[in-house]
């Protein structure tokens, strides 16, 4: 067997400050061979990052290696990574590709800056090193990209030269910490493809961090399922998420979205049917317009019957959002009409609206849990307050009473309503989010991809709970989402847009056994592959 | 919704992590406590009017009966000191009240709405905080008249651009937040939202900025009467006490300029030292 190109055994590391002592990782042991993938794979906490940065030499001040070795082509570099090592041996690709460049810097000096620093190069020795990387990461108008500014590129491109550093000084290892996260599923795909072949042209290593199992499966050679700083499960993707050992892992594999998941009620659908002649939205050729003339929604139509799940899908700027806040009043729209119970809303302007009757029916969840709620609030007063400002009020002890019940029916404790958001998780900032929007008991709940931020299995419970709460309140839902596999769980119709305008309608069955536009089916090819087998 | 539901907003103070934070300013919170304790108890414990002159005992230097000495007409330089100190802080605290008052509500409202209001408040703040601000109380004492509520009241004014300033932009930070959006989904009135959900979550940075101000604001009072400006000639007043004294530095009476000029500073020191403590405190970066 030939020696690994990376291997860390044992590797310990704890966060020390004032008076804590916290263990991260409790001995972490992988290796990397040349050509090869391999994938981190864990939700928030877990040490996966840690472990990228261990490597790196990044770790912070308030953090140290306590045991184990990394060995790097045979060199042992355990806390002390040589600078000639940063970036010529180990690279590193970060999360946010906009934050890893330098604002006020044209692309060209800033990839100049890194040729530079690993080896003297005369004039043109540059200009042929920075054509041959732009060739590299598929980047064509290189002249363009490499005379701008970070903020006139798309985020695509971003994550293309941030690539195009990381490989610059030729390293053998690439560190990937969630390399494509805030990026489109289009844009995703071609990050990826042009990473995974970057590394087998070039014979690195390269190591995957990331939350999404999908991912890890299609571009992984190696997988690691990381858990409270340990590896819990090891192998190859196929034979780890076709037959998970691992008792975690398979919890994971079970809460992964995929063509085929379904909820756990089937039954639901029965509810689904009953459809009604009056629709209880509908939204008539609907224009939103900035001032400077672009059309974030652009003649947008659609109806949601009572009792039905509509989910909007789109990438980010294709104006899902942003039609989320129209319906919900919280911006005015330049044109068309908003109906709710057949009664016109938009003619109410937004500032206006808290005072309108159907203020309480039409309820939102949003994306950033935590941030949307009142930092100095506590949970029982954040889901308390919608009831206080629009009523009816029971009195006394039964206000108490129905609070409480209405987290329980989210799933969240007595005890857990006197905490403040900076105290909770983020699975429990969503339930509280949750529980706020349907205490007035609304009759439109829009939810503007409330599990984004949230891990697998945090995801799957939201979900669950969301398609439980549909079923026993009989509410309607306008689901904005960018995860179709997510849509396709909970919604009975979808619209998909893009750049303001719909792309396609219609049961969520049929787009997605036969998608009607290109875009679509694109969009559908662009998922990362659960399980490389099925098909789509 | 009354004052202290108000206040129950604000998590419980922890005084033991406050002094083993922030030891400097703990040290300077119980130095200004001190300060502020005798200036209160001042018609009390004062062994001297501070009024009443007393000529054969004039220009004293510091001994067993008058621990600061005496000034040129007799008077105790000590019970003069807590007499000033009673003056100088209600006037430092009385223009700095006024200021953020007016200051964080016009702040909040411009910074709330938007618009043109907004876009003209921004013009006028700029245009009032391009005078030297010295310069404009000197101006506006001299046309007001020499009294210590105008002394106030210039001291104010030339302080609530700041304040519109901090409370504009902290507000502007957050019109946009999730939680405010969410508070608009639930019913909340525009003027609550910004009372109940803006004004508790930017105080923390208006408090910092008021107890640095504080400091400033007296500088600034005694910077004014030193000149002469402001304060009516008998009453005991740091910057004019510091300024009668420095006829007699130069005979080497320097108790006369030493004791006022000394709590002065450590008055003013007290108050930086509290409010970059507190800054560091607040700042949500540091916080566990």
């Amino acid at each position: 067997m030939t020696k690994p190109l990376l291997s860390i055994r044992d590797l310990r590391v704890s966060f020390v400050s004032d008076r804590t002592h916290k263990d991260v990782l409790h001995g972490v042991s992988l290796s990397v061979e040349r050509g090869k993938v391999l994938a981190l794979v864990g939700e928030s906490g877990s040490g996966k990052s840690v472990t990228g940065l261990t490597t790196m030499g990044l770790l912070p001040r308030q953090a140290t290696v306590t045991g184990g070795s990394i060995r790097f082509r045979g060199e042992e570099i355990t806390g002390h990574v040589p600078r000639s090592l940063r970036g010529a041996g180990i690279a590193m690709v970060f999360q946010n590709p906009r934050a890893a460049l330098n604002p006020t810097r044209r692309i060209r000096d800033q990839l100049s800056d890194v040729i530079r620093a690993h080896g003297k190069v005369d004039r043109a020795g540059l200009q042929a090193r920075l054509t041959e990387l732009m060739h590299q990461v598929s980047i064509t108008d290189a002249t363009r990209c490499l005379n701008a500014y970070p903020h006139q590129l798309s985020g695509g491109l971003c994550q293309r030269i941030v690539i195009a550093m990381a490989v610059a000084c030729s390293p053998d290892l690439i560190i990937a910490d969630e390399p494509t996260t805030g990026l489109d599923v289009l844009t995703q795909k071609a990050a990826m493809d042009l990473l995974l072949r970057l590394t087998r042209e070039r014979d690195m290593g390269m190591i995957l961090v990331t939350h999404d199992l999908g991912m890890a499966a299609q571009y992984s050679d190696d997988v690691a399922v990381m858990r409270h700083g340990k590896i819990v499960e090891r192998g190859t993707p196929e034979a780890l998420f076709r037959s998970p050992r691992n008792d975690y892992t398979r919890q994971l594999v079970a809460a992964c979205p995929t063509a085929t998941s379904l909820l756990e009620a089937p039954e639901a659908t029965v509810a689904r049917q009953a459809a009604e002649p009056v629709p209880l939205l509908e939204v008539r050729s609907m224009v939103k317009e900035y001032q400077n003339g672009f059309r974030a929604v652009d003649d947008v139509s659609f109806v949601i019957r009572p009792g039905e799940c509509l989910g909007l899908i789109g990438e980010s700027g294709s104006g899902k959002s942003t039609i989320s806040r129209l319906v919900s009043r919280l911006v005015d729209p330049e044109g068309g009409e908003i109906l709710f119970n057949g009664t016109p809303i938009s003619t109410i302007p937004a500032e206006a609206f808290y005072r309108a009757s159907q203020r309480r029916q039409i309820q939102f969840v949003f994306q950033d849990a935590a941030g949307s709620l009142n930092p100095r609030y506590t949970a029982y007063r954040s889901i308390v307050d919608p009831l206080l400002r629009m009523g009816p009020v029971p009195d006394g002890e039964a206000l108490r009473a129905l609070v409480v019940r209405t987290a329980c029916s989210v799933g969240l404790s007595e005890e857990m309503l006197e905490r403040y958001p900076h105290q909770m998780s983020g699975g429990q900032c969503a339930r509280v989010g949750i529980a706020r929007a349907i205490i007035v008991s609304p009759d439109l709940l829009i939810l503007d991809e409330p599990t984004a931020a949230l891990d697998v299995l945090v995801q799957a419970e939201v979900l669950a709970l969301l398609e439980r709460l549909r079923r026993e309140r009989g509410m309607s839902y306008l689901f904005v989402s960018h995860d179709l596999h997510v849509v396709r769980m909970l919604c009975d119709r979808a619209i998909i847009l893009r750049r303001g305008r719909i792309v396609e309608a219609g049961r969520c069955d049929d787009i997605f056994r036969a998608p009607q536009s290109d875009y679509t089916a694109s969009l559908l090819e662009a998922i990362p592959h659960f399980s490389p087998g099925a098909s789509v | 919704m009354t004052m202290t539901d108000f206040m129950t907003r604000f998590r419980r103070p922890d005084i033991g992590r406050f002094v083993r934070r922030q030891p400097v300013a703990a040290l300077a919170f119980a130095g200004l406590s001190a300060i502020v304790l005798l200036a209160l108890l001042a018609p009390l414990i004062s062994p001297y009017d501070p009024l009443a002159s007393d000529v054969p005992h004039a220009l004293l230097p510091p001994d067993r009966l008058h621990w600061f000495g005496t000034d040129e007409l007799g008077r105790d330089v000590f019970s003069r000191i807590l007499a000033a100190a009673r003056l100088d802080l209600s006037i430092a605290v009385s223009a700095v009240a006024i200021s953020l008052v007016a200051g964080v509500t016009v702040g909040c409202f411009c910074g709330y709405q938007g618009g043109w209001l907004d876009r003209v408040t921004g013009r006028i703040v700029d245009v009032l905080t391009a005078f030297p601000l010295f310069v404009m109380a000197m101006a506006l004492v001299a046309v007001l008249g020499n009294s210590i509520a105008n002394l106030i009241y210039a001291t104010a004014i030339i302080n609530f651009p700041f304040y519109i300033r901090i409370a504009r932009s902290e507000v502007a930070a957050r019109r946009n937040l999730g939680w405010v959006e969410a508070a608009h989904v639930s019913g909340t009135s525009p003027t609550r939202v910004v009372l109940m959900f803006l004004l508790p979550n930017i105080l923390p940075t208006i408090v910092v900025q008021a107890s640095l101000n504080l400091g400033w604001a007296i500088l600034n009072a005694a910077g004014l009467s030193f000149l002469g400006l402001g304060i009516p000639v008998p009453t005991p007043e740091w910057g004019v006490m510091v300024a009668n004294g420095a006829h007699f530095m130069s005979s080497g009476r320097w108790w006369l300029v030493v004791f006022p000029g000394g709590m002065l500073m450590v008055t003013i020191l007290c108050f930086n030292l509290l409010g970059d403590g507190l800054r560091d405190l607040l700042d949500p970066r540091t916080r566990s």
